[in-house]
């Protein structure tokens, strides 16, 4: 469980982050949505230690890591897997070496071991026979899923995911979706993911919060979020065309 | 006040870099990378220029040689002078600010710009340790550079003087062989000592906190290359100053 209280964070004059207040529930994906710019990114990494926030604390279980010191956040930091927007895949590594990483980091397997569970990884996330070919040599969607596959490779505790099926196709979206649930709680992590993608929200969305200017505006579950009349939400959601059908659809059969 | 803050940066740099180590294993394996990179792959172009500049220096200084009274080994001997003081040691580590230091600035740029840096970061790696560090190691060996550029520049002296028609071979050896000072020779390594740490970590910082994207890794590089010739030179005048004029 991470648990966040009044965090607020500012580049410069601008305030991004302007006093948030949350949990988040251990064994479900949580999920960040929000209009880009919103400061979904920011949010993340203020999580994971890399922004500091200048007001507000952090919790991981009883522990604020405003109050831990340098090697505690290094441990903390080993027990979470994070995949980048971008994918930030090392590209002077093949593959194979980009997933082994935190392996070799971080554990005292032998080689073979590492392989087998390197593999292991990769097949879950339906990329076999690619293992030594470089971040260029691949797609964008088999970059993403690389990353995913380097951030659950050592069991992490916490897995942190910034729009994890951006720029995806549906399928192969889906596909992380549920790959992202399902090892949610397989291991009984705590996953949070970043995303501004209504199918997700609908798929995975246990626990969804939204994000406006800074603020969270709304949380609930996926169930709540078609259920409400919360302004910011209604507008967020219903800004495609295709789920306001959906919903007038759904208010007609209703209705007879 | 930038200047301020920047020397700040650099120096906070210089203490991260050391305060939490990588895993050996992975550390020696990027320190062998970084020496083939940084060291081995420069040697091509470093032997060229070191053989046809001892060359050229070497025609200069006996086309200049007028007075018949001066003896031909001084052609040796001025190519040795200028070789080992000063072409070696601060002429090529111009070069490799150009070669290696922009090398540096973009790798580690790039990193920057496309997240792989935070990556790092967040599986709780100390980035800097393991980026800088086996760059600091790697060009602990670049004095070994330098004496392949002494040698081949005075070698280069010596080919165009013996088959220019300048000089005999024996004068020319004569020349190079006189006067010998080992104390020149102590300064010579001891500036190459100093550059070396000035290639591998401004260049670094150079990259390492830069901001922006992949038009601004082009800057940064040639950023680099700029900061790191003139602190090369500075340092230059300032040791020689300091051991040589003593
Ligand atoms: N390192 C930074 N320095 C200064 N400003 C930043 C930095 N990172 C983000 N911002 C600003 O914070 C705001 C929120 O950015 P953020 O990346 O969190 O948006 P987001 O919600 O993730 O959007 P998207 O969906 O497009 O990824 C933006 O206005 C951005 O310019
Ligand atoms: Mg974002």
């Amino acid at each position: 469980m991470i648990k966040i209280e009044d965090v607020h964070k500012r580049f410069g004059e601008e305030e991004i982050l302007k006093g948030i207040t949350t949990v988040f529930e251990k064994g479900k994906t949580n999920l960040i949505i929000g209009q880009s710019g919103s400061g979904k990114s920011v949010m993340l990494k203020c999580l994971i230690g890399l922004f500091k926030p200048e007001q507000g604390k952090i919790y991981y279980g009883d522990e604020a890591i405003q109050d831990m010191d340098d090697e505690r956040q290094r441990k903390l930091r080993e027990e979470m897997g994070m995949l980048f927007q971008g994918g930030a895949l090392f590209d002077s590594m093949n593959i194979e070496e980009n997933v082994m990483f935190p392996l070799r980091m971080f554990t005292k397997m032998k080689k073979p071991e590492m392989l087998a569970r390197v593999n292991e990884v990769l097949k879950r996330v339906n990329l076999e026979g690619v293992n030594k070919k470089y971040t260029a040599e691949i797609s964008g969607g088999m970059q993403k899923r690389v990353s995913i596959a380097r951030a659950i490779v050592n069991k992490p505790k916490y897995l942190f995911c910034d729009e994890p099926n951006s720029g995806l196709d549906p399928k192969t979206a889906t596909l992380i979706d549920t790959l992202i649930q399902e090892i949610t709680h397989e291991y009984d992590i705590t996953t949070i993911v970043v995303t501004h993608d209504m199918n997700s929200v609908m798929e995975i969305g246990e626990k969804v919060m939204l994000l406006k200017n800074g603020k969270l505006v709304w949380q609930g579950t996926n169930q709540e979020i078609f259920k409400t009349d919360n302004e910011d939400v209604t507008s967020f959601v219903y800004s495609s065309d295709l789920f306001k059908k959906i919903r007038d659809v759904q208010l007609k059969e209703n209705k007879a | 006040m930038k200047y301020l803050h920047d020397i700040g940066s650099y120096f906070l740099m210089l203490k991260k870099v050391f305060a939490s180590f990588t895993k050996t294993s992975v550390l020696k394996h990027m320190i062998f990378k970084d020496i083939n990179d940084l060291i081995i792959s420069s040697l091509g172009i470093v032997a060229f220029i070191s053989f046809f500049v001892g060359g050229v220096v070497s025609i200069q200084t006996a086309l200049n040689m007028d007075n018949p009274i001066v003896p031909d080994s001084l052609i040796g001997f001025a190519t040795r002078q200028s070789v080992i003081l000063e072409f070696a040691p601060t002429f090529i580590s111009i070069i490799m600010a150009g070669k290696v230091g922009s090398f540096i600035t973009s790798s580690i740029g790039s990193m920057r710009v496309t997240e792989q840096i935070d990556a790092l970061e967040v599986m709780g790696i100390n980035s800097l340790n393991y980026l800088v560090f086996p760059k600091i190691v790697a060009l602990m060996f670049y004095p070994f550079v330098i004496v392949l550029s002494m040698f081949l520049g005075v070698f280069g002296g010596w080919v165009a003087a013996v088959y220019g028609g300048f000089s005999s071979s024996a004068d020319f050896i004569a020349g190079v062989q006189e006067d010998f000072i080992p104390y020149q020779l102590f300064y010579a390594f001891f500036k190459t000592f100093i550059f070396a740490f000035i290639l591998a970590t401004v260049p670094s910082w150079q990259g390492y906190y830069m901001k922006g994207g992949s038009l601004e890794v082009g800057k940064a590089s040639t950023n680099s290359f700029v900061w790191t010739s003139v602190l090369i030179i500075a340092a230059n005048y300032i040791i020689t100053q300091l051991l040589l004029s003593a």
